[in-house]
């Protein structure tokens, strides 16, 4: 799933200091599962928000909607009958919601009140970990199921490098360093000889490098399937 | 034991206190209380095993919420009792009745009050 984190609500009331009736709006997607923008999330934010300007003497009318999902049309367009009630919408979702609400509402103003992080999951209740790196070439067969775009710091291809040590990466001490798993794995069910072959050089173009990417689906299009 | 306490306590029984929430504590201010208090049974002791230990956490977090807002922690409290410890229920009101009583009213209440 898309992991985020709540952005403070010092930062999220000073965006909105100034409004007097606003909306904020979940999504039941991945924030929801990650624990930051749904139904309850909404509804922390929303109270505690309405606390803050009391106790300033600066009352805020806050109503709370969550989307089936922000990050398609049809249920983005679910609030068109209700988003010019506000002199602005705070979105819970991941970067996606915003932008999907911004495009569809040009007149409205669309606050992120979440820092969107990475592509991962929840290793313990609480933790989510970095998994995938949306590199649009998935190669994780090769690594035994681990991928070191990922979770190297440096995304080695061949590793690892002189910055391992007792399967720590150097870059933080937190962090587990990916290849030495990938060995270790490799080793603990006799492939080692897996890695020995050197990979190639890695081909970013498929990866964000190469600007925005679009997923097209002809067969959905036609609405053949 | 007809023992007394404090009238200024509106009392909100919930089968367990793993049933309050962080919004009912959150609402509760917003409405205008000057303090929460979470009455629960003795750590270890809940019937449903963990009830008020999820309590507690959420008191927490409510206290760092008002603590990010500005408004005394102290204000929601958890306290931790037997269902045949009533005199200390009735310490237990006197006590927070009397921090609140120092606090002094809800900032939001105050400037309600103003406007």
């Amino acid at each position: 799933m898309i992991v985020a984190d709540r952005k403070s609500l010092q930062e999220i009331l000073a965006m909105v200091a100034d409004k007097k009736k606003i909306l904020i709006a979940g999504c039941k997607g991945c924030v929801t599962v990650c624990n930051v923008g749904g139904l309850k999330e909404v509804e922390i934010l929303a109270a505690s928000m309405k606390i803050a300007r009391k106790k300033d003497g600066n009352d805020i009318e806050i109503d709370v909607k969550v989307l089936e999902r922000q990050c398609d049309t049809e249920y983005v367009a679910g609030i068109s009958d209700v988003v010019g009630n506000y002199e602005a919408v705070i979105s819970l979702a991941c970067g996606v919601g915003p932008q999907f609400l911004s495009e569809m509402y040009r007149d409205q103003t669309f606050f992120p009140g979440v820092n969107t992080t990475f592509f991962g999951g929840a290793t313990k209740h609480g933790v989510w970990e970095e998994r995938c790196a949306g590199c649009g070439t998935c190669a994780i067969h090769n690594f035994g199921g681990l991928c070191p775009i990922a979770r190297c710091a440096k995304s080695l291809m061949n590793g690892p490098c002189g910055g391992s040590s007792k399967g720590v990466c150097e870059v933080n001490k937190d962090t587990e360093c990916i290849w030495d798993s990938i060995v270790k794995k490799k080793m603990e069910s006799g492939r080692l000889e897996d890695l020995i072959g050197v990979k190639g050089i890695k081909s970013w173009k498929t990866a964000r490098d190469g600007g925005p990417r679009k997923s097209i689906r002809e067969e959905l299009i036609q609405g053949n399937i | 034991m007809r023992l007394s306490y404090p009238a200024d306590i509106k009392i909100i029984q919930v089968p367990c206190t793993g049933r309050v929430d962080i919004l009912h504590l959150l609402n509760a201010i917003e409405d205008g209380a000057d303090g929460v208090y979470v009455a629960g049974c003795l750590e270890g002791e809940c019937h449903y095993i963990s009830g008020n230990l999820k309590a507690r956490k959420k008191v927490a977090y409510v206290k760092k919420t008002l603590t990010e807002i500005g408004i005394e922690p102290e204000r929601v409290e958890m306290f931790n009792l037997s269902s045949a410890q009533g005199a200390r229920f009735a310490e237990i009101a006197r006590e927070m009745v009397g921090r609140i009583r120092q606090l002094g009213p809800s900032p939001i209440r105050k400037k309600n009050h103003a406007a």
